[in-house]
């Protein structure tokens, strides 16, 4: 047990050394090592900068489901009696948090205010437009299959004419944001697959660097294991420095935005401000870039290990 | 410990280095590989340190049959054998004792191991104070002598050495292979290739002569 516990202890230390090693060589070329970290960096940073910027797109768009209501146009024949018995039973529908109604000269005098064109209606025979419940969903249930369902629903009332959602164009907005958020998939995928070509070339240059030492190492009897350890830890050292090369360029690009965006959402008389990544979401750019690191690494190594034979 | 029996080696383009070579190296024997250049020297070592792999023929080493040895134990089959080379083949970014400390970095050995066994090597080839030094600081004799120190810091079985001398004047030749007698004498298997003949008349050790890829005789001198 003792031994096993040393063993252990040994194997454990022969990484860290190793880790260590890696970090110092690394250190010693500031220069190369820095245009890696950036390069892997700014490939992290463009999708998660995306990210961002999408996340803020569906907070603002969420800030604006509060404005989201169904305008119910009753049928011409219907009463008054009739439009408040329907108001009243709205108003008990659990999903349905505010009932307005407007009767048709109410609109009349709306219309008439807002257009400016009083004259011409009073040239009307009959007053056309119809009477109107205004309708506000209950912002809990804002999904947006949630509200078409209830928009359905108002649809079939035998009273209503016609039921028309304030907020096709938020839906618009919504689409659009999916689109691109399956577009920042792809590109965060392509990126991340040029981070791994990157650090794969990199090690690729550090191995033929370095072929004389590993020649040694194999004749001295080190096992594909041992030549390939430094070599990961190496792409370990490049994907996590290169995230928070990544993480850096956000924080400092966010900050560069958050000023004028403030003023913006002031200028709208909107408390908006800027979502940043979270807590944990800062943790995956380096952890991306490490898991990136070791893959390439790894794929370097693999086919660059075998061709290095002591002649 | 060292049994070759009808071994060849061609290489691709039709150049035969061994043909049908048979000779045995007893336990704890010391004894040179002699001939001409092109005669084959190399490529016998090469065959002995698993570098290179026979065309036809069995080569037994150390009660291991290397026909039938897998490429992943070829690591493990090498740390039983101390290889010494002319051209000292030494880590050039590393100090003199993480040289030496490699073969015993690579088994794993724990660190307190490696310093004890480093120093004990150094002092052996007489560099004791030149650990921290890099190679190349180190004259070409001192350097060969950490090559030598690296060879043996894991206690291999057998030690190889190619043309070991090479490049050294004759008092420090003399000095390396007082050193390989050395270690021959605590009964490890010593087989050097070269061809510094005025040296190895001197030496009271068996020659194994190659002559185009075959034996030429065998000198019981």
């Amino acid at each position: 047990m003792k031994m096993i516990n040393l063993n252990l202890k040994n194997y454990l230390l022969r990484h860290m050394q190793v880790m260590l090693f890696t970090l110092g060589r690394i250190w010693r070329q500031p220069l190369a090592s820095l245009m890696t970290f950036m390069v892997i960096g700014i490939a992290l940073a463009l999708p998660a900068s995306l990210y961002v910027l999408l996340k803020n797109i569906e907070k603002v768009s969420t800030q604006w489901d509060d404005v989201a209501q169904i305008s119910l146009f009753l049928k011409q024949d219907v009463n008054e009696t009739q439009a408040q018995k329907l108001v009243s039973e709205l108003k008990a529908w659990p999903e349905i948090t505010a009932v307005n109604y407007q009767s048709a000269s109410q609109s009349l005098e709306e219309f008439r205010q807002l257009s400016g064109l009083g004259s011409l209606l009073d040239t009307l025979p009959t007053n056309p437009l119809p009477a109107v419940v205004i309708v506000k969903p209950d912002s809990k249930d804002l999904q947006a299959d949630a509200i078409s369902r209830l928009l359905s629903r108002l649809k079939v009332l035998p009273v209503v004419e016609q039921a028309q959602l304030d907020m096709e164009w938020l839906q618009r907005l919504r689409s659009i944001n999916e689109t691109g958020q399956r577009g920042i998939s792809i590109l965060g995928l392509l990126l991340s697959l040029s981070v791994l070509l990157v650090i794969g070339n990199t090690i690729r240059l550090a191995i033929l660097n370095q072929q004389s030492e590993i020649r040694v190492i194999k004749l001295v009897g080190g096992t594909n294991t041992f030549i390939r350890r430094p070599f990961l830890y190496t792409g370990f050292w490049y994907g996590l420095l290169g995230g928070m090369v990544a993480w850096l360029t956000l924080l400092f690009t966010m900050s560069l935005i958050n000023g004028p965006i403030n003023e913006l959402a002031s200028q709208y008389n909107s408390q908006f401000t800027l979502v940043w990544l979270s807590g944990p979401m800062m943790l995956i750019l380096p952890f991306t870039g490490m898991i990136l690191g070791v893959m390439g690494a790894w794929l370097a190594v693999g086919r660059h290990l075998s061709a290095i034979e002591p002649t | 410990m060292i049994k070759f029996t009808g071994v060849y080696k061609r290489y691709t383009n039709q150049y035969e280095a061994l043909s049908g070579l048979s000779f045995e190296l007893a336990k704890g024997e010391m004894a040179f590989l002699t001939g001409h250049s092109g005669a084959g020297k190399s490529t016998l070592l090469k065959l002995i340190a698993l570098i290179e792999r026979a065309t036809h023929g069995q080569v037994l080493v150390n009660d291991q049959n290397l026909t039938r040895l897998p490429q992943g134990k070829i690591p493990y089959y090498r740390r039983q054998i101390g290889l010494v080379f002319q051209d000292h083949n030494l880590l050039h970014d590393r100090t003199v004792f993480d040289n030496v400390a490699l073969p015993l970095v690579i088994a794993g050995e724990n660190h307190r191991e490696i310093g004890r066994r480093v120093r004990a090597a150094l002092d052996k080839v007489g560099l004791l104070n030149k650990e921290r030094n890099l190679p190349i600081a180190l004259s070409g004799g001192e350097q060969q002598r950490v090559g030598i120190a690296r060879a043996v810091v894991n206690r291999p079985p057998i030690l190889l050495a190619d043309e070991p001398t090479g490049n050294l004047d004759p008092d420090l030749s003399r000095d390396i292979m007082h050193l390989f007698e050395q270690f021959n004498q605590v009964g490890v298997t010593v087989f050097i290739a070269s061809h510094d003949l005025d040296l190895i008349k001197t030496l009271p050790y068996r020659q194994v002569i190659l002559h185009k890829g075959r034996l030429a005789q065998q000198d019981e001198q």
